[in-house]
């Protein structure tokens, strides 16, 4: 299997093969984070740019530490006291760094389709950050390999995606690849978070928490955005956490004793999810999170590694 | 992964039978209980993936010969490469070195030595992971052509070859035989 692409922006390009590419190349680079010395030279002397354009500290400082211990250069660019504040705009932006001869920029930017048009623009690999509520890959793909850890396989897998799916990057991501891969998805929430035509993508469509949890293996639960929302799509965050809320109870009266809870963080606790789920036996949230940054250094190394990624 | 599998390159001439072969690792075997007197505080890692099944066929050997157990690890020296970005995409399938090899006598094993840029990569990977009392190296077969400064402890076998043969070392693990082959490449 060969990796031929310069840019990593959607889950949605990506064939089965590849997918498992990086999966597989993230799980042999796990092992790094439990070395005395976490540093190995196969990227020495390439630069990666960290350019983001919206709050971030996991994905951020992943792609950082991913970048540091694959001994790459690292950048990190934030649009709050850059010359972006002083009103440069968004190309522009990335045309100067481009001067600046980085071999990958990785972008966050609320806008969807922003790390297409850089990628289009310049000749350096550009890897999705997250994109408004479009993609965010890496998170799908720590996502994948979390799972594939606990339960060794993903065809015929069941998943439940709960909460606000139409502002959820992550939900996009993981259902594209989750169905690639032969997983089944169901998506649940309140029917104003649901997206029309969400069944397009091929995903079940519940609208009670009960039923959507009912025999799955992954229960995935998303953090309601409250930045995304223009007002009116809940009653109440006191509303949303009865209905939607995963608690105790709920779990053991409707879920699987061996389910997967997890969520891309930050956790809204004792909104989405109850204290003692998020830190209960089920949950792998922090597992998730470690297996970011093998993830990310994934990513690096098979865009600023691979002959065939470099134009 | 491919699809379609490489062509079977050309064989021109056999080097080790199973015999020999087997006759080769048991003289290394007893040349490093005899250099390092004794298997105590030893361990062998080979490199993927050839290299980590004659590891452990040393180490069964050495089991049998001394009673000593000699632990075996696994090291992937893709991330130490010095042409990473030339050959492609870099396949990755992790270094597994379950013990820790500071103060330990490491036996670096390779099936073929050849320029000697893997194990240059290799012996910075290990260094990464500790610091050992020494590290040996052992090979089943030396084809000479070497671009660093870089010796051989234990040798099967001295193989003079020209740059465009190429030594296939087939293993029952992998290939169901234990054969050297010298092989041309089709075209």
């Amino acid at each position: 299997m060969a990796w031929t692409r310069k840019d990593l922006l959607t889950m949605r390009d990506l064939d089965a093969a590849e997918i498992t590419l990086l999966v597989d190349t993230a799980a042999s680079l796990e092992e790094i984070a439990s070395r005395e010395i976490k540093k190995v030279p196969a990227l020495r002397g390439k630069t990666v740019v960290n350019l983001f354009y919206e709050n971030s500290t996991r994905t951020r400082t992943s792609f950082e530490i991913a970048g540091k211990w694959l001994s790459a250069d690292v950048i990190n660019f934030s649009a709050s006291g850059s010359s972006a504040a002083k009103g440069e705009s968004f190309i522009d932006t990335a045309k100067n760094i481009e001067a600046m001869s980085p071999d990958v920029v990785v972008v966050r930017h609320s806008s969807a389709g922003a790390s297409e048009i850089l990628a289009r623009q310049m000749r350096c690999s550009i890897v999705n950050a997250g994109d408004g509520c479009h993609e965010h890959p890496t998170q799908a793909l720590l996502d994948l390999l979390t799972i594939r850890e606990k339960k060794g396989h993903f065809e015929g897998l069941q998943a439940a995606i709960v909460g606000d799916i139409a502002h959820s990057r992550v939900a996009r991501s993981n259902i594209h690849a989750m169905r690639k891969l032969g997983m089944t998805v169901t998506v649940a929430g309140p029917p104003t978070l649901i997206p029309p035509f969400v069944g397009e993508l091929g995903v079940k469509v519940s609208h009670r928490l009960e039923d959507a949890i009912r025999d799955v293996d992954v229960i995935m639960m998303l953090r309601l955005q409250q930045e995304r929302m223009t007002g009116g799509l809940i009653p109440s965050l006191r509303e949303y956490s009865r209905y939607w809320g995963l608690t105790l109870d709920r779990l053991a009266a409707h879920a699987r004793p061996d389910v997967l809870i997890m969520h891309p963080g930050p956790v809204n606790r004792g909104v989405e999810l109850s204290p003692e789920v998020a830190d209960g036996p089920y949950s792998v949230i922090l597992e998730q999170v470690s297996k970011g940054v093998a993830v990310r250094m994934a990513v690096l190394v098979l865009l600023a590694g691979s002959k065939a990624a470099q134009a | 992964m491919s699809p379609t599998p490489p062509a079977r390159p050309r064989e021109k001439a056999q080097v080790l039978d199973e015999t020999a072969f087997d006759r080769a690792l048991t003289r290394i075997a007893h040349e490093i209980i005899e250099k390092n007197d004794g298997a105590k505080d030893l361990a062998f890692v080979g490199l993927r993936t050839r290299g980590v099944d004659i590891a452990r066929r040393l180490a069964e050997k050495i089991a049998r010969i001394d009673g000593s157990t000699v632990p075996v690890g696994t090291l992937d020296i893709t991330l130490y490469r010095d042409d990473l970005d030339l050959r492609g995409t870099p396949v990755i399938r992790g270094t597994e070195i379950p013990f820790s090899i500071k103060g330990k006598t490491v036996v670096l094993v390779d099936d073929v030595l050849f320029t000697g840029r893997t194990v240059r990569a290799a012996l910075d990977a290990l260094i990464d992971l500790g610091r050992p009392r020494m590290i040996q190296l052992a090979t089943l077969i030396d084809r000479g052509h070497r671009e660093l400064p870089i010796r051989p402890d234990y040798v099967g076998k001295n193989l003079p070859t020209s740059k465009k043969e190429s030594v296939a070392v087939r293993m029952k693990e992998h290939d169901g035989e234990d054969r050297v082959v010298i092989v041309e490449e089709e075209g």
